[in-house]
């Protein structure tokens, strides 16, 4: 890192701010976010059908409240000087018998406030808008109910000051996810992609929970605090073990290669849970956790290195898989993982990387939430119709939903001086600027990517709002209600407005700078790099415009055979056959032949184990025989037991 | 321990004698002439009661009369002491006594209203 | 005669009566009371407006009791290091007695809840108690829509036993405590109204096995005297400090009075008793038995061994260890194999007992304030996982065969949800009560070097694990067409045994039972009454936050425990 330091002048080092103890304001309130919304979540759980009429009203007002705390506890934080704005406000002592002691402390930093501002606030919106999406459906305050756990549990994570308490929330958010992708049991379809994201994540979350476990175990302690400051004394192979294993968990959540292959089924859910959950917030908790963890990754150069590489490679497959699809929530969620491999292959640049990964994430949040709600407004007006093909000429018919996913669109494919502009070019600057061959792999490949955002983006653009007609019969698209532009209307000021905002107006990095230790790095709006992006987007564009913009209606309503290439991205590259191929039928294969080895192997011991536990309780049980005769002779032996053990001690 | 040897000597000749005038005198010395009144459970000319076929049970109203039986006579054993000493005991035996008998009579009170007392 | 009373009172200093001090002994007197009362109620009142007069009058005995009982804890009266002896030194009022009558109280109130419930399938008690099941006087009464109301003043008793049981401080009164509240319970199991030879089988085998115990408890009790010629338990402690303990009579004593408490506790190997007689007793008695008798229980047991025996630990604690033990390691593993919810449940509070005697065997303030809030934390999430057992019913009553609650979850997700976080706070999972009260138990046994016993209790924790969860699996992955895993598959051992245990059922019937295992019947779940609404939000309310802020509840029973039981 000194290397790089040394080599541009154009970064300061910052040195990491030391935690405080909160001083009163309404950061000793901060609990409050929280528990507004999981208050409403248990009001609107257990209430029943009693809570049917106002029941989303009071969802949407407890994620208001919980908004209102966290702009107050921002403008407090903003107060401090910055080295100062790390604050511990202690909740609550959990257990404290003898020896032992665990708090429930909240952590309040320029990291978790961002976070903060951004699920509260993309989180309000989004239910409002479900007001009217969801209007129509028996099960709404049940919705809003796991909505508000969502949101509660994704601040426990991101407010956590220790790794047990962000599990908690970790396992919140994806318990959350799991009932809101399975909305819709009635669906097979929902409810097989309910349970593929339960499995997958789980995988990613025994990563997370034996890391927390080593931690435990190493260093006595799994807060924040006193982790990061040792990491140093331990020896580099627990190190790497502890890095990789968090990389492991955050690939589970955040749809990273090789545990992406959940979030494209997860588009089964409503859409405003894509929206929310599988685009603005909870898929981005692995970028939360790599910046968090950020030293940790910094001690370890193999996982930092691996994150990096995840990352592209995620990058590179979501943008494939996007290009293909032609379910318009589909092809959003291959988006997404696109830029959550950004942020990802951000986040293992090192410090460099943190802010412009959070930057990403946040300016994301909106214009992607954006993209989601504008899908769900044209599904709306069509049936509920996905496939792109079905779409077409529908700008003139909902020209709300159209700006505002217009908007949305330039932001994600970086037209300046949108948002995406600023904070993706952020991104490919940070590896460019390594100066080594890695780093100039890592930016070409980003660049690669930044065209084929370009395409795919464009190419849902064209399909679905310009060309001729392609309706199903009986489709008539029609403006969505106010309750539900609204917010896609606040959404798109946000992609517009906010990269500029914080990048050029606010200093982003330097404000996170405390947590992340970050090198800051100034924008610089002539830089080659973004320059070649520029090129490439227009590219990008045209390539779409001819291929789709032209097109002529019978032959966009079909979708072509297509490449080898196209075939591979529409079965998600394989993910799930190759999933199959490597991991399921290995195992099967494993089984047998564990079985085979019975007797032998540790399989063995452990099913003979619970052999011998199941035919001695069968055993134990004869003696129940019924018999109040029997009984009485066992308590008489039981009693001589007694009189023999305690004579036995004067022995 | 010798003080107690003559104790032992005169308890192995009381089992001595016992066992051999219940076991072998009566084989011995004694005539056997049985008739129906020998052969009865009780030999002193009373017919046993009359048990139901099968099971040789008392009915469940001879408990309820034994349970009553004994209520009474639990009652007896705290009354008795209190009689004879029940100067000396004073008010305050007075009225632990009262309030026991009061606390008895309700249980008697339920036995009676829930029919307990009534034969058939 | 004459003579004999002159000498004899000349022998005897004149007759002092002994200074009561009813204020602290009101709670009792108040119980007590109500029971009286409600017996008159029994005998005078019409039969239409018993039962409401019964609930109300039981209600408000048992929350007055409560609410003089936290008078008596905050008052100055009691001295802040110690207790107050009552009634002639028979009675002890300290700071761990006042914890245990409190939660013996709110855990009655509860029960009583849940007793009083008559919304789901008529109310769990019988018509006519004494018509032989069966019959047309039965039917007659069935048909009436009658209900024993005497369950009310037979509860209240027992009540009344139990807070006295863990307040007694000499053994004749702990004795005379025991037999007050068994003998209610040898009556209200055998009071169900469904499967009602099952339940009087239940009645029948706790009565004569509880005398057996009793027998064991008396026997103990005239060794000791004969020991110390006292049964005063401080004057049991002053007797073996003297003597330096060791000597058999003194021991034989202290392991026959452990038989009778064992028994009440339920440990193994004096625990046959407890599936049998929880399966078989009304589900509502079945959950005040298994909270709040053990609660009472476990009072007394610690008072005794704390208080007389504590200069003696060393003579008893193997004995405690090797039935604790075998109390985990038993209760766990035949656990296992257990197919009926109410028997499983039975097995599970048998291994709680084990964990609970863990922090015993400490001898410290830390293993008795452990121990005080287990026994908080373990009663309120059993009455609330009984109730749920009273909603899901087939014909015959209750359905009980695990594999009549097969996806469950689906039918009523938040009943089954209840049940889940009830049995999640029994397997000790972070973030329900149970974790922290497991926890607070095996760090009291570890800091008194106890190292095997936790090595055991977490192992066994780990078994239980196992089958809390296999019922979870049951509620929620199983769809309630497909075959659920049999889990005693293939073993011909688990078969013969389950035969066996069915055939076992039948031992003193005098007619075949209703068949338990023909076809399954149409299960429902029946919607619960408010009452046993209340009851299971009372018990997940309890489960969950005394898992996630167990910190108010865990200072009090430490500050209580904090100077032991007064001598």
């Amino acid at each position: 890192m000194t290397g790089i330091l040394a080599a541009d002048s154009a970064h300061e080092a910052v040195e990491r701010a030391s935690t405080a103890a909160a001083d009163g304001g309404i950061h000793s309130l901060a609990w409050l976010l929280i528990a507004f919304p999981l208050l409403g979540a248990a009001i609107l759980l257990l209430a029943g059908r009693r809570a049917d009429r106002w029941g989303h009203w009071l969802g949407a007002a407890a994620s208001l409240a919980s908004f209102a705390v966290a702009v107050a506890a921002f403008t407090q934080l903003l107060g401090y000087a910055p080295e100062e704005r790390s604050r511990i406000v202690p909740v609550y002592q959990w257990i404290s018998t003898g020896s032992f002691t665990v708090d429930v402390n909240l952590l309040l930093d320029p990291l978790s406030i961002s976070f903060a501002l951004l699920i509260t606030g993309v989180g309000s919106l989004i239910h409002i808008y479900s007001v009217g999406y969801m209007a129509h459906d028996e099960g709404r305050r049940r919705f809003f109910g796991y909505l508000n756990l969502f949101v509660a549990a994704m601040l426990t994570l991101v407010l956590a000051d220790n790794f047990a308490l962000l599990f908690v929330g970790w396992e919140g958010v994806g318990l959350a996810s799991y009932l809101l992708i399975g909305f819709w049991q009635h669906k097979p379809s929902a409810a097989v992609a309910a349970k593929k994201a339960f499995v997958v994540n789980r995988v990613g979350d025994f990563g997370l929970l034996i890391a927390i476990m080593i931690m435990w175990s190493v260093f006595g302690t799994v807060a924040f605090g006193p982790v990061f400051e040792h990491i140093g004394e331990a020896d580099q192979f627990t190190v790497t073990v502890i890095g990789l294993l968090l990389l492991l968990g955050a690939c589970g959540k955040s749809a990273q290669l090789p545990l992406q292959s959940w979030l494209l089924d997860a588009m089964e859910g409503p859409t405003p849970v894509s929206a929310l959950i599988h685009a603005a917030t909870m898929v981005t908790a692995g970028v939360y956790l790599i910046v968090r963890a950020g030293l940790i990754f910094e001690a370890s150069p193999v996982a930092q290195t691996t994150v990096a590489v995840v990352g592209a490679a995620t990058l590179l497959a979501g943008a494939i898989i996007g290009c293909a699809k032609d379910d318009i929530k589909k092809a959003l969620a291959g988006s997404t993982m696109s830029q959550i491999g950004y942020m990802v292959l951000a986040a293992g640049l090192g410090p460099i990387g943190y802010a412009a990964a959070i930057a990403h994430l946040l300016t994301h949040g909106f214009f992607k939430a954006g993209l989601f709600l504008g899908a769900g407004s044209v599904m709306h007006g069509m049936n509920d119709e996905v496939n792109m093909r079905r779409y077409g000429g529908l700008r003139k018919h909902m020209p709300v939903t159209f700006a505002t996913f217009g908007i949305g669109y330039l932001a994600i494919i970086g037209l300046p001086p949108l948002s995406g502009y600023f904070t993706k070019e952020g991104i490919i600057e940070s590896a460019w600027l390594r100066g080594d061959a890695f780093g100039f792999t890592l930016a070409g490949i980003m660049l690669l990517t930044a065209g084929l955002t370009a395409f795919y983006m464009s190419r849902i653009m064209f399909l679905t709002f310009f060309g001729p007609k392609r309706w199903a019969e009986g489709a008539h698209p029609h403006e969505s209600p106010g309750s539900m532009t609204i917010p896609m209307v606040i959404l798109a000021v946000g992609s517009v407005a906010l990269g500029g905002l914080l990048v050029l107006v606010f200093h982003f990095a330097e404000f996170i700078a405390p947590v992340t230790g970050a090198e800051v790095h100034h924008f610089n709006p002539l830089s080659p790099t973004g320059l070649v992006a520029l090129g490439l987007m227009v590219a990008g564009v045209a390539v779409a415009w001819v291929m789709y913009g032209r097109a002529p209606a019978e032959k966009l309503a079909t979708a072509p055979r297509g490449s080898v290439f196209t075939r591979a991205a529409r079965a998600d590259l394989y993910g799930d056959a190759l999933n199959e191929s490597l991991l399921m039928r290995p195992g099967q294969r494993l089984a047998h032949a564990s079985v085979a080895v019975d007797d032998h192997g540790v399989d063995g011991i452990v099913n003979g184990l619970a052999g011998a536990v199941r035919g001695l309780s069968g055993r134990l049980r004869l003696q129940q025989s019924g018999f109040a005769r029997s009984y009485a002779l066992s308590m008489f032996f039981g009693a001589a037991l007694v009189v023999g053990a305690m004579l036995v001690v004067q022995l | 321990m010798d003080s107690y040897a003559p104790i032992l000597v005169l308890g192995v000749i009381a089992v001595g004698f016992a066992a051999f005038s219940v076991v072998f005198a009566g084989r011995l010395a004694g005539p056997r002439r049985y008739n129906r009144a020998k052969l009865d459970a009780y030999e002193c000319g009373i017919e046993p009661t009359p048990q139901p076929s099968g099971g040789g049970r008392f009915t469940v109203k001879y408990y309820l009369t034994a349970m009553l039986f004994i209520v009474f006579d639990i009652e007896i054993i705290f009354l008795y002491p209190w009689a004879v000493h029940y100067q000396a005991l004073g008010w305050f035996g007075f009225f632990a006594v009262l309030l026991f008998l009061v606390n008895v009579s309700i249980a008697y009170a339920y036995e009676w209203r829930r029919g307990g007392l009534e034969w058939d | 005669m004459n003579t004999l009373t002159v000498a004899g009172s000349l022998a005897a200093p004149p007759f002092q009566p002994p200074d009561i001090d009813y204020g602290l002994l009101l709670p009792m007197l108040v119980v007590f009371t109500a029971g009286v009362l409600a017996v008159l109620v029994e005998a005078f009142a019409p039969r239409e407006v018993r039962r409401s007069f019964q609930v109300g009058l039981s209600l408000l005995a048992v929350g007055a009791a409560f609410g003089l009982t936290l008078v008596q804890a905050a008052s100055p009266q009691l001295p802040e290091t110690g207790g107050i002896l009552v009634a002639g030194g028979t009675v002890a009022v300290d700071r761990p007695t006042l914890f245990l009558q409190a939660v013996i109280l709110l855990l009655s109130f509860v029960s009583l809840l849940l007793i009083a419930e008559r919304r789901v399938g008529d109310g769990s008690f019988a018509a006519e108690a004494a018509a032989v099941p069966g019959s047309e006087e039965e039917r007659q009464g069935i048909l009436a829509g009658r209900e024993h109301s005497e369950v009310y003043p037979l509860v209240l008793f027992a009540v009344l036993g139990m807070l006295l049981f863990p307040a007694a401080n000499d053994l004749l009164t702990m004795f005379i405590a025991l037999e007050v509240l068994s003998m209610p319970l040898y009556l209200l199991c055998g009071l169900a109204r469904r499967r009602r030879l099952l339940s009087q089988e239940a009645a029948v085998k706790y009565f004569l096995l509880g005398a057996f115990s009793s027998a064991f408890f008396l026997f103990g009790i005239a060794m000791i005297y004969g020991y110390a010629g006292s049964v005063r338990l401080s004057a049991i402690a002053d007797a073996a400090a003297a003597a330096g303990g060791g000597e058999v009579l003194l021991l034989l004593g202290i392991a026959l009075i452990a038989v009778g408490l064992l028994f009440k506790i339920g440990a193994v190997p004096f625990h046959n008793w407890k599936p049998d007689v929880y399966q078989g007793a009304p589900t509502p008695i079945t959950a005040f038995m298994a909270s709040v008798t053990l609660v009472s229980a476990f009072g007394a047991m610690l008072r005794v061994f704390y208080v007389a025996f504590g200069a003696m630990a060393w003579d008893w604690r193997p004995m405690i260890w090797v039935v604790a033990i075998l109390t985990m390691v038993v209760g766990a593993v035949v656990a296992v194999t257990q197919t009926n919810v109410k028997r499983l449940l039975a097995y599970s509070s048998v291994v709680h007992a084990g964990f609970i005697l863990t922090a015993l065997a400490a001898t410290s303030a830390q293993g008795l304030g452990a121990s005080l809030f287990y026994l908080a934390v373990y009663g309120f999430s059993t009455i609330g996982a009984f109730a749920i057992v009273t909603l899901v019913r087939d014909s015959q009553g209750e359905a009980v065969r695990l594999d009549q609650w097969r996806g469950l979850a689906r039918r009523s997700p938040l009943l089954a949800l209840s049940f889940a976080l009830f049995l999640l706070g029994f397997a000790g999972i972070p973030l329900t009560s149970g974790f922290i009260a497991k926890f607070a138990v095996f760090e009291a046994a570890l800091a008194a070097g106890g190292t095997p016993l936790v090595v055991v209790g977490v192992l066994s924790s780990a078994v239980t694990a196992f089958f809390y969860a296999r019922i979870i699996v049951v509620m929620f992955f199983t769809g309630a067409d497909e075959p659920a895993e049999e889990p005693g598959s293939g073993a011909a051992v688990a078969e013969s045994a389950h035969a066996q245990e069915a055939a076992g059922g039948v031992s003193v019937r005098t007619r075949p039972a209703p068949a338990v295992t023909e076809a399954a019947p149409q299960v429902e779940v029946v919607k619960p009454g408010l009452l046993s609404q209340a009851v299971i939000a009372i018990g997940a309310a309890a489960t969950l936050v005394l898992g996630v802020v167990p910190q108010p509840v865990l200072d009090l029973a430490t500050q209580a425990a904090q100077h032991l039981f007064v001598r």
